[in-house]
């Protein structure tokens, strides 16, 4: 089982290799991938310099190529699909089926990942894709539960990817519109969900808050923590009532140790913890508990339990402190 | 300028869960409307069975006898085996071709060789993969809400002329995200397995707004809508140059089949007419017709919920 992390920077990779990461997925510095944010990201020869330490450490390194290539500008996608070929990149992670299409017609022998944004959740897109553009493996979105995952993985056509660790995003990704109602970008036009110049940290006498595009998203006292000002996981008033609630969801990231054993015995192909956004430490922090994490429960399956300094370490760099298995337990749905 | 071509008015799926009565009686109406095309099924949510696939079917049939040209529509959201059976006996009903919403949706009406539109929950980001969609047998496509006016006349700018017809959403709460939670269940604190379809009290969804009584949101069990409508009517002249072939409706209530009927009969009329008459005439039919929170953000490039005043000349 691969454990694959991210990096949003030379540092972060090195801090993902040094930790213990099988593989880490990267993006260059532009619009072609959904965390389009400054300072992030990779120039192609740093892109090149990335590739050429993971492989002299026996590691993979992936390009995540996962948003939707605007009418006009489509050159820009398949010249980052040509340099990965180039780079010799051990696969791409993409969504969008006109580039699905370049790149297994110009470049077959570079494995295609289906990216989570394209939102395949079942086994006839799995096929779809599989057949249509031979991919080795697609990433499943975080709507299923892992009964679900589970019996996705007897039947699928490919390898599966699932998100093991980092921010949970609730909705079907790929196909979720609550960043570009607001803000007019979203993770598919813009290359990121909540872009940051739209967000505003604003005190407010004896409250915070917190606004995107000028919506408030959140308010609280100062006593309380405000996350990061996303849609979904604000806080508003539903009709009839008349108390803010966190009617979707409340700030909080996807921990899925307790799982382990059950992914394993799935036959899931990789685990992947989410935060190219995320500071080196983070990424070493949390790359090393799940390297010790699968280790301990590959040398001895049976006696696997998940070990409460792991779960320590992972809610200090959670947001708001709080994890949750998500669309995995039943009940959360 | 004399009107390109005609444009239809199209009637999306009813994305809430209404009894089947009111179901039944809203489809009546459309039938003695003049609207076009219809749109029938769930696409929401598989707990929701207050009509059977048995009972949308004569409802198709009911309104293909009454001139209508009717599309079976299908899940956005596809989990588990039983609602891929559910999708594969849509696809195979023998009668009409489909919406699909989910690529599952358009994997097997391509094995079966069904032709199918593509609802507004694939991902359709640029022509190539349009034209590749077309080769696996789609016919019509219905933009995806969060794109424009720009982004589709690039569209049909690059390239030979479209193979496919274009659908857009005129009018209505666009769906914006779907999620395995269902948020009216979580509002009424049952669980999902147990969710009572609670959502059936909300026949247009359940509004949320910011603490600062700003409308946001419409949380339609696990879809989430946009608490705005939008509306793109003054928008339908230079829609019809553009070569939008269908104008779609997202109904909410009974007034939604009196405004497609209304439209349809002016757009029957403006063939024999031309675009400034039929601007004035909308022009005059929006301002009389303006609910209170509307949006068209999304067709000018701009975020979904604002309201732009440009005019259909811009």
């Amino acid at each position: 089982m691969e454990l694959l992390c991210p990096a949003g920077n030379l540092a972060s990779l090195k801090a993902a290799l040094n930790a213990g990461a099988d593989a880490v997925y990267l993006g260059l510095k532009d619009d072609t991938n959904a965390r389009s944010f400054a300072g992030l990201n990779f120039s192609a020869p740093q892109l090149a310099q990335a590739t050429q330490l993971a492989h002299s450490q026996g590691r993979k390194v992936f390009l995540t190529l996962n948003t939707f290539p605007k009418p006009g500008h489509e050159q820009r996608w398949y010249q980052a699909v040509d340099l990965a070929a180039q780079l010799n990149m051990d696969a791409l992670i993409v969504a969008d089926l006109s580039l699905l299409s370049y790149a297994h017609q110009h470049h077959p022998h570079l494995p295609l990942h289906l990216s989570v944004q394209a939102s395949a959740t079942n086994l006839g897109a799995l096929s779809f894709y599989k057949e249509a553009f031979n991919i080795e493996r697609a990433v499943l979105p975080r709507v299923l539960s892992i009964k679900q995952v589970r019996d996705l993985a007897k039947v699928s056509p490919v390898k599966l990817e699932v998100f093991a660790f980092g921010s949970l995003c609730i909705m079907a990704e790929g196909r979720c519109h609550l960043s570009s109602y607001v803000t007019g970008q979203s993770p598919n036009t813009g290359g990121s969900c909540s872009p940051a110049n739209h967000v505003r940290w604003q005190d407010s006498g004896s409250d915070k808050l917190t606004r995107l595009n000028d919506v408030l998203i959140d308010k609280a006292d100062a006593s309380q923590q405000l996350g990061y000002p996303v849609v979904c996981k604000g806080r508003y008033v539903a009709q009839y009532d008349h108390d803010a609630k966190y009617l979707l969801e409340s700030p909080t990231s996807l921990n899925t140790l307790s799982l382990l054993p059950e992914l394993a015995q799935a036959g899931i192909a990789s685990l992947k913890i989410e935060g190219r956004q995320r500071s080196p430490a983070y990424v070493s922090q949390v790359t090393q508990v799940w390297r010790s994490a699968i280790d301990t429960y590959l040398n001895s399956p049976a006696s696997f339990t998940e070990q409460p300094q792991w779960s320590q370490a992972l809610a200090k760099v959670s947001e708001g402190q709080i994890t949750t298995l998500g669309a995995y337990e039943r009940q959360w749905q | 300028m004399a009107i390109r071509e005609s444009m239809k008015i199209s009637l999306a799926p009813i994305s809430y869960c209404w009894s089947k009565a009111d179901v039944e009686q809203f489809y009546q109406h459309v039938a003695t409307s003049s609207i076009d095309t219809v749109y029938l099924g769930e696409t929401v949510c598989s707990r929701r069975r207050e009509l059977k696939f048995a009972d949308y079917l004569a409802l198709a049939h009911m309104l293909k006898n009454h001139g209508k040209h009717v599309v079976l529509s299908t899940m956005a959201l596809v989990e588990a085996q039983s609602e891929l059976n559910e999708l594969k006996r849509a696809i195979n009903n023998g009668d009409f071709s489909i919406e699909a919403n989910d690529m599952a949706g358009v994997y097997y009406a391509h094995q079966a060789k069904i032709p199918f539109v593509c609802g507004p929950t694939i991902n359709n980001y640029n022509r190539a993969s349009l034209d590749l969609l077309h080769q696996k047998g789609m016919y019509r496509f219905v933009m995806p809400c969060e794109l424009s006016k720009d982004w589709l006349q690039a569209v049909i700018d690059s390239g030979s002329q479209l193979q496919y017809e274009i659908e857009v959403l005129g009018h209505g709460y666009m769906p914006l995200a779907h999620s395995a939670r269902c948020f009216t269940a979580k509002h009424y604190q049952l669980p999902k397995d147990q969710c009572q379809t609670i959502c059936q009290r909300h026949s247009k969804g359940l509004l949320a707004q910011t603490q600062e009584s700003q409308p946001l949101l419409r949380l339609n069990g696990i879809q989430t809508q946009s608490a705005a409508q939008v509306d793109l009517i003054s928008q339908i002249p230079q829609m019809i140059n553009m070569g939008v072939d269908y104008w779609r409706i997202s109904p909410n209530k009974l007034a939604d089949v009196t405004l497609g009927d209304t439209l349809a009969t002016l757009l029957n009329q403006a063939l024999l007419n031309d675009n400034a008459t039929l601007q004035d005439t909308l022009t005059q039919f929006e301002q009389s017709n303006t609910a209170t929170h509307h949006c068209n953000g999304y067709w000018f490039g701009q975020p979904g919920m604002h309201f732009s005043e440009q005019s259909a000349a811009s």
